[in-house]
């Protein structure tokens, strides 16, 4: 009861706040997407390693154990095979599992019950098996924590028909995108980013609504801009924002796509975008061989938007190496905000002002 | 204090990467051990997770191969109750319905092998040996129970009223598969008859099957699941993480191994050192049984038995029965290969399920004849047969039905994909085998 008379106030206090003001943690944003989700369905349930007691291992589902119980927070043992089969075989008995990855590296172990169990069920059995599993966790290159626990999973899911696959930027893509996962009767492949988890976002008023919901398979686009299109997802939309503002310094004007979804992929956005600017640079983490920047290059590529390029796509991605450990390395091993200005630049054939952009 | 510690949840939380330094080093961990194990007493004697007693005797523990685990036996090998007070006394009607069904699964197997080696269906696995493992075990459960299953268990969908016509479709993939021709033959499944769809990746089923009981435990108290496996699937990760789960999630699941003894061309000797997989169940701290896979109603009994344990103590149960696989492990494999036919004679003639349970029913309940046997044999080879050709005759599915159930809505891109599909076989009908499917 006191609780409730202090959200009230909380509230009232809030609504006359400028709605600029609300900042809410990227960690927090997956909290409460996963707390409604849990209030609002009982078949919700979460579990994974650390989860429970320890409040996640990187504190994302903080406070959930204690408020909902063993029942609907578990910690399994450490068998990446074992739980998400358990997920999806509690799936598949009418549960609304969360699956929890430490780190999707640690989903490789796991990946034979993503795909075989939970992505093609649905077809291989004709529509009889529905397998509503959401599958979460960080994914991509941490900081200090080499080649086994770095890797970006993005075109690994993104490659499977019968998966979802999602990749969110900032609180509200968090909170919309979970969500939206969560209640989605198809398996959905979340992925955070730990470097995101401690970064607050101002957040609007819809976006802290219960409901509130992103689409699955919708791009947004961050900044508009006439000069160069970058597209990217996760992180580096961040680093594409940032170096869209120095390049506002210089008279650059870039379109900033944060592409949201990996799959399905909204390319029509990107038609839309490049169609107006004639330049695409595509950014991400991952590794450059068979990454989301190849496939956006080829679906541009396939489409009408290709008529409207006056120069061949960028793809700006991670270094072709297992992630190396010593900082100096690994800062080289990952795309920074100068590789996109030098980018923007060497697309539109204008000189950088010193080696580093 | 600047805005950015303004949030609506919880305290600001400053990002701390350095919490859990990779999946393996340290971690600072201040919570309390859960007081599911023994507690530490003060003089710490005791370890979390178990109790012990200290022993000053340096011996190591001998798996016991000389002890080996017993077989529970119902039924001898000329069908005689060996001892009375395990008798199921089961009526007539279920023991004739449980032989009918296993001479039944027999003469389809018969004509569905032959099937495929004359081309009509691309592949087949046949279940001659193990039939006493399906019926005894399907009997003992209600319909309710969820079956996850690998795909040597026909007879358990069998029992539940899969009917000849159903079991055809599939194999054939025509327009009354109600997968729409998307999995191969024998990977059945049945949404009304709660048997999950076979997955070709062995054991998978198991954790499958643990999360299941787990949810069932949940949202439909009195239903459990069984998971059927073999004695080589039992060697995969997900089998040891299955167990482990159920064990500690408290889940009801009856985990029934069909050690047949061969893994394709691996004899249960390569793919093992201990006491089978019976040795395995104390390990994880489940109950375990071993019983004779060949005696159905020795099945039976210790099926029934788990199920209520299962159920009334919230735990899984392990039953390993140990059989024969006495065809090849499918239409692939050539079993002469790798074993001979002396031993093959054995299981065929000497031990086999349906034999004992044929010499039960007609000699010790006296239900049965020989006269009745031939007629069922022909009425049997007639129905299958007749299955058989309407199956084979029947339409297959749509074209269309390619690009459905990837998702539980058809996406923008297949969407096109099926359109344009459909524009360029129609304007080009004549190149293209329509008459054999369904209409666009």
């Amino acid at each position: 009861k006191y609780n409730n008379v202090l959200k009230y106030l909380f509230h009232v206090y809030i609504t006359y706040l400028p709605s600029y003001m609300l900042q809410m943690y990227v960690r927090d944003a997956l909290n409460s997407a996963m707390d409604e989700e849990m209030n609002r369905d009982n078949t919700v349930f979460l579990m994974g390693e650390e989860v429970a007691q320890y409040d996640g291992a990187y504190k994302v589902s903080r406070g959930l154990w204690r408020k909902y119980g063993d029942q609907r927070v578990i910690d399994t043992p450490i068998t990446e095979s074992g739980f998400a089969g358990m997920a999806v075989g509690a799936a598949m008995a009418g549960l609304k599992p969360i699956c929890e990855f430490m780190t999707f590296n640690f989903s490789m172990q796991a990946i034979d019950h993503v795909i075989n169990s939970a992505a093609k069920s649905h077809y291989m059995s004709g529509g009889m098996v529905t397998v509503p599993v959401v599958f979460r966790g960080p994914n991509g290159a941490a900081a200090g924590v080499a080649a086994q626990h770095s890797q970006c999973f993005a075109a690994w899911y993104g490659h499977c028909p019968g998966l979802k696959v999602v990749s969110p930027f900032n609180s509200e893509d968090c909170r919309g995108l979970l969500k939206a996962a969560i209640r989605d009767t198809n398996p959905v492949v979340v992925l955070e980013n730990e470097l995101m988890y401690g970064t607050a976002f101002p957040v609007s008023d819809e976006a802290m609504s219960e409901d509130f919901l992103i689409e699955i398979g919708k791009a947004k686009v961050e900044r508009v801009g006439k000069h160069v299109t970058l597209v990217s997802h996760s992180r580096p939309v961040g680093q594409c924002l940032e170096a869209a503002e120095q390049l506002a310094s210089e008279g650059i004007d870039c379109e900033v796509i944060n592409l949201r979804s990996i799959r399905p992929l909204d390319i029509e956005t990107v038609q839309q975008s490049v169609m107006k600017t004639n330049h695409l640079i595509s950014v991400e983490g991952g590794w450059p061989m068979f990454g989301i920047g190849s496939e956006v290059c080829a679906q541009i590529m396939e489409g009408p938007a290709f008529d409207y390029l006056d120069a061949p796509a960028i793809r700006v991605t991670g270094a072709d190496i297992p992630m190396p450990y010593a900082q100096v390395l690994e800062d080289g091993a990952l795309p920074g905000v100068k590789d996109i200005v030098l980018s923007v630049k060497k697309t539109l054939h204008i000189q950088p002002m010193t080696d580093t952009a | 204090m600047s805005m950015r510690h303004f949030i609506k949840f919880g305290k600001p939380y400053l990002h701390t990467r350095s919490l859990l330094r990779g999946k393996y080093g340290l971690q600072t961990c201040t919570h309390v051990a859960k007081s599911t194990g023994v507690q530490p007493t003060s003089d710490g004697n005791n370890f979390i997770g178990i109790p012990h007693n200290c022993v000053t005797k340096l011996e190591f523990l001998e798996p016991k191969m000389e002890n080996t685990i017993p077989v529970y036996q119902v039924l001898d090998s000329d069908g005689k109750i060996i001892d009375e007070t395990q008798d199921p006394k089961l009526s007539d009607e279920i023991l004739l319905k449980m032989y009918k069904d296993m001479k039944m699964l027999n003469i389809m197997d018969g004509i569905m092998y032959s099937a495929q080696r004359q081309g009509r269906i691309s592949f087949y696995m046949t279940n001659y040996g193990e039939e006493a493992t399906h019926i005894g075990s399907a009997a003992a459960l209600e319909m309710r129970d969820l079956v996850f299953a690998q795909y040597r268990e026909a007879g358990v969908l069998m029992w539940r009223g899969f009917r000849l016509d159903q079991f055809m479709d599939q194999c054939y993939a025509n327009i009354n598969d109600p997968a729409s021709g998307k999995q191969m033959p024998v990977h059945y499944g049945s949404k009304d008859l709660n048997f999950v769809t076979i997955s070709s990746p062995l054991a998978t089923q198991m954790p499958q099957a643990a999360g299941a009981a787990y949810a069932l435990k949940r949202t439909n108290p009195g239903t459990c699941v069984i998971c059927y496996f073999g004695e080589g699937a039992a060697s995969e990760g997900d089998a040891h993480a299955a167990f482990n789960f159920a064990a500690t999630l408290d889940a009801p699941c009856i985990f029934f191994c069909r050690n047949n003894g061969y893994a394709i061309s691996t004899p249960a000797h390569e793919q093992y050192r201990g006491d089978g997989i019976a040795s395995r169940g104390s390990g994880y701290g489940m109950l375990t049984i071993r019983v004779d896979g060949n005696d159905t109603l020795a099945v039976y009994n210790a099926t029934r038995k788990a199920r209520q344990i299962a159920l009334e103590e919230s735990r899984p149960v392990l039953i390993e029965a140990m059989t024969y696989r006495v065809g090849d492990h499918s239409t692939s494999d050539d079993s002469s290969t790798y074993r001979t036919t002396g031993e093959l004679e054995y299981w065929t003639k000497t031990n086999n399920p349906v034999t004992r349970f044929e010499r039960y029913i007609t000699n010790q309940r006296n239900c049965w004849s020989a006269e009745e046997d031939e007629k069922l044999s022909k009425d049997c080879s007639k129905q299958v047969i007749e299955a058989f050709t309407a199956a084979e005759k029947r339409l297959k599915p749509s074209p269309s039905l390619v690009f459905t159930d990837v998702y539980d809505e058809l996406p923008v891109n297949l969407k096109e994909q099926q359109k344009q599909m459909r524009e360029h076989v129609s304007a080009h009908s004549q190149h293209y085998p329509l008459k054999r499917h369904e209409p666009l």
